[in-house]
């Protein structure tokens, strides 16, 4: 059983615009242990998919469709169920520490909370855990550093307070969203290091959200493609970019400058992604594609093609690999 | 012929104060931007990268006056930018325009996009007819892809893409010899970075324009550059044609920086090496002394703390003591 199902989720946003649909009929799972990427660029509902599955939608948001965890439906469950499941068994950290870290908290109190709220240690166990954490994401004399406030920390530093305070309840699921965009190159080579062997000691499932490409190369197994609300295509890592499917995944690629290639390239997508407030109907990919036709007026659905393959796209795989 | 910039010894201090401090309290010095020097061709790209806080943005808003500098930064071997008074200098600001990272931020929410393209010439070029300075808009908007019916239109009705092409366009409606971009993709989608990167390439070789092109994507400078420039804390540490830096760096940051580059390839970045830098970038209130970067340097020794290394002339520059391939032993 997976651990994650997330079945035809749509999250609609109630604006003076009227409705802007930000995530449209998306399905997925996720497997215990799993390292699944989420791809997508700004306004194609990856950061909003895991808002949903939190619960952490602003007011205005509302959801239809399911999401169970460990066979539990979650979708809309009451804040009291939610805010057990968000400590204990799922965690998730944000683009930003400082904006997600109380800045009037010492370390030590904010991450002690956790431990004595939900696991009902002492205070003192509490800090002493969480000692035992930061020495985990390797944060240098962690002892006399559970002391400083967020300000006293550098980005970096943050970003791993933030990862060992989610990683408290040994929880089963984590949920990354763009963790390293704000970082320097540096010290994203190092934070992914850092997660990639924690997911492998703690072997929680793992969502990554981000919008690099090279980022998710390194670090899932599985790759989700969104476009407009849309999941565009998704499959296993190494085939997916080998032999993208998906006009716009294959797009993404070449649009990718690559800094391994001795000319690089950087070949631009025509057009600019849809405003979510007046989507294109049918296909939201269709303005910009190169492969586009009548048929695309009508979403197609996504379909498997390949084993642990599926697209979503009217043309025959063989003609956009051409 | 002279080069058209030829900076020298560039310095940026900035004098900080702390709350609390009393007046007659000597401010700390930060130095941004500490004794760079560099050449510029015309027509030539350079491309600055580092780190957040490395100082390049400081070191372009320097060259320009935009925050106080010194040193030397002589404009076609006939003025020194740094030396002449501030209506003077006006001459020269039509001559070396600038496109910003944010491109909604850095156009004037109240004014059309017809209003923002004119305003640098109403600035620059007075001489011109209201009919001429309109034809002139026009050109620059049909050059830069944006269509005429827009020119009405305020810049909240532009998509970030659209954004920075209004900014390119409002840069370049001048004819300068030097456009520098400060991280003009950085904030855009990666489909749409290609075609503002498109964009700008085909805007410099028409019009013969010399560019400074800064940017933290390291691919990006290797797809647009002629020449790159690396800095840390303020400092430059290499300077090289692009095929070199990023065929045979030298210098061991150089080196770091791009290991870290992940490669949007799984089969390539899961086995790949890299040399990893431990602990941070070292407050540049207090920068360590000798080399900068000796203090998560894999290669420094006793003598990094004692001096300065110097990049040396030429076209490939090092600021190193012990400069030279990747060592296998660096690489993890």
């Amino acid at each position: 059983m997976a651990l994650l199902d997330i079945n035809n989720l749509s999250v609609t946003f109630d604006t003076d615009d009227g409705p802007v649909h930000a995530v449209s009929g998306l399905s997925l799972s996720v497997k215990r242990g799993e390292t699944l990427g989420i791809v997508g660029e700004s306004g194609s509902g990856k950061s909003q998919t895991a808002f949903a599955i939190l619960g952490l939608l602003a007011r205005n948001g509302r959801t239809s469709g399911s999401v169970t965890f460990d066979g539990q439906e979650i979708l809309g469950a009451p804040t009291d169920a939610l805010n057990r499941l968000r400590a204990e068994k799922i965690a998730m950290i944000f683009q930003d520490p400082m904006t997600s870290l109380n800045p009037y908290m010492r370390i030590s109190d904010q991450m002690a909370e956790v431990l004595t709220l939900h696991k009902g240690l002492s205070k003192r166990e509490a800090v002493a855990e969480s000692v035992r954490m930061l020495d985990a994401v390797r944060i240098p004399s962690a002892k006399e550093r559970v002391r400083l406030y967020p300000h006293e920390f550098s980005g970096g530093m943050r970003q791993r307070v933030m990862i060992a305070m989610s990683l408290l309840c040994q929880p089963d699921l984590l949920i990354a969203d763009e963790p390293t965009t704000a970082l320097d190159v540096t010290v994203q080579a190092q934070i992914m290091d850092l997660l990639r062997d924690l997911q492998q000691e703690f072997g929680m499932a793992t969502i990554l959200i981000t919008h690099d490409l090279g980022v998710v190369a390194g670090f899932c197994e599985r790759v989700l493609v969104m476009y407009g609300g849309q999941v565009m295509e998704e499959g296993p890592t190494v085939p997916l970019f080998a032999e993208p499917a998906h006009p716009y995944t294959r797009g993404l690629l070449a649009a990718v400058p690559r800094l391994d290639e001795e000319e690089v390239t950087m070949k631009a997508i025509p057009g600019a992604p849809p405003n979510m407030a007046n989507p294109p109907k049918g296909c939201p990919f269709r303005p910009r594609c190169a492969y586009a036709s009548e048929a695309c007026a009508t979403m197609p659905p996504l379909e498997p093609f390949a084993p642990g393959r599926a697209r979503a796209c009217h043309v025959e795989p063989g003609r956009v690999a051409a | 012929m002279s080069p058209l910039l030829s900076v020298r010894d560039l310095h940026v201090t900035f004098g900080i104060t702390r709350a609390g401090d009393m007046p007659w309290t000597k401010p700390r010095l930060l130095h941004a931007v500490n004794g760079v020097s560099f050449d510029l061709e015309p027509g030539e790209t350079l491309g600055i990268v580092g780190e957040s806080g490395c100082g390049k943005s400081t070191l372009a808003r320097g060259l320009i006056r935009m925050v106080p500098a010194t040193g030397q930064v002589m404009w076609r071997g006939e003025k020194d930018l740094l030396a002449i008074s501030a209506a003077e200098m006006k001459r020269y600001r039509s001559e070396i325009q600038m496109v910003f990272q944010d491109p909604l931020a850095s156009l004037n929410p109240r004014m059309t996009l017809g209003q923002i393209i004119a305003e640098p010439l109403k600035t620059h070029r007075p001489d011109l007819s209201a009919k001429d300075r309109a034809a002139r808009v026009a050109a620059m908007m049909e050059r830069v892809g944006l269509l005429p019916q827009m020119i009405n239109r305020y810049p909240h009705e532009f998509s970030g893409g659209q954004c920075q092409r209004i900014g390119i366009a409002r840069a370049l409606v001048v004819e300068p010899k030097l456009l520098i971009c400060d991280e003009p993709v950085s904030a855009l989608d990666v489909s749409i970075q290609a075609q503002v990167v498109d964009l700008l390439m085909e805007l410099q070789s028409e019009m013969g324009l010399a560019m400074i092109f800064i940017a933290h994507d390291l691919s990006v400078v290797k797809h647009i550059s002629d020449n790159v420039m690396v800095l840390y804390l303020g400092r430059m540490m290499e300077r090289a044609p692009k095929r070199e830096l990023y065929a045979a760096p030298q210098h061991p940051y150089t080196q770091a920086l791009l290991s870290a580059v992940p490669i949007a390839d799984p089969e390539v970045e899961r086995t790949k090496k890299i040399i990893p830098l431990t602990g941070d970038l070292p407050s540049p209130m207090a920068p360590p002394s000798g080399c900068v970067f000796r203090t998560r340097c894999p290669r420094a020794q006793a003598q990094c703390g004692q001096t300065v290394p110097e990049a040396g002339y030429g076209d490939h520059r090092t600021a190193c003591l012990y400069p030279g391939a990747i060592r296998a032993e660096e690489l993890a």
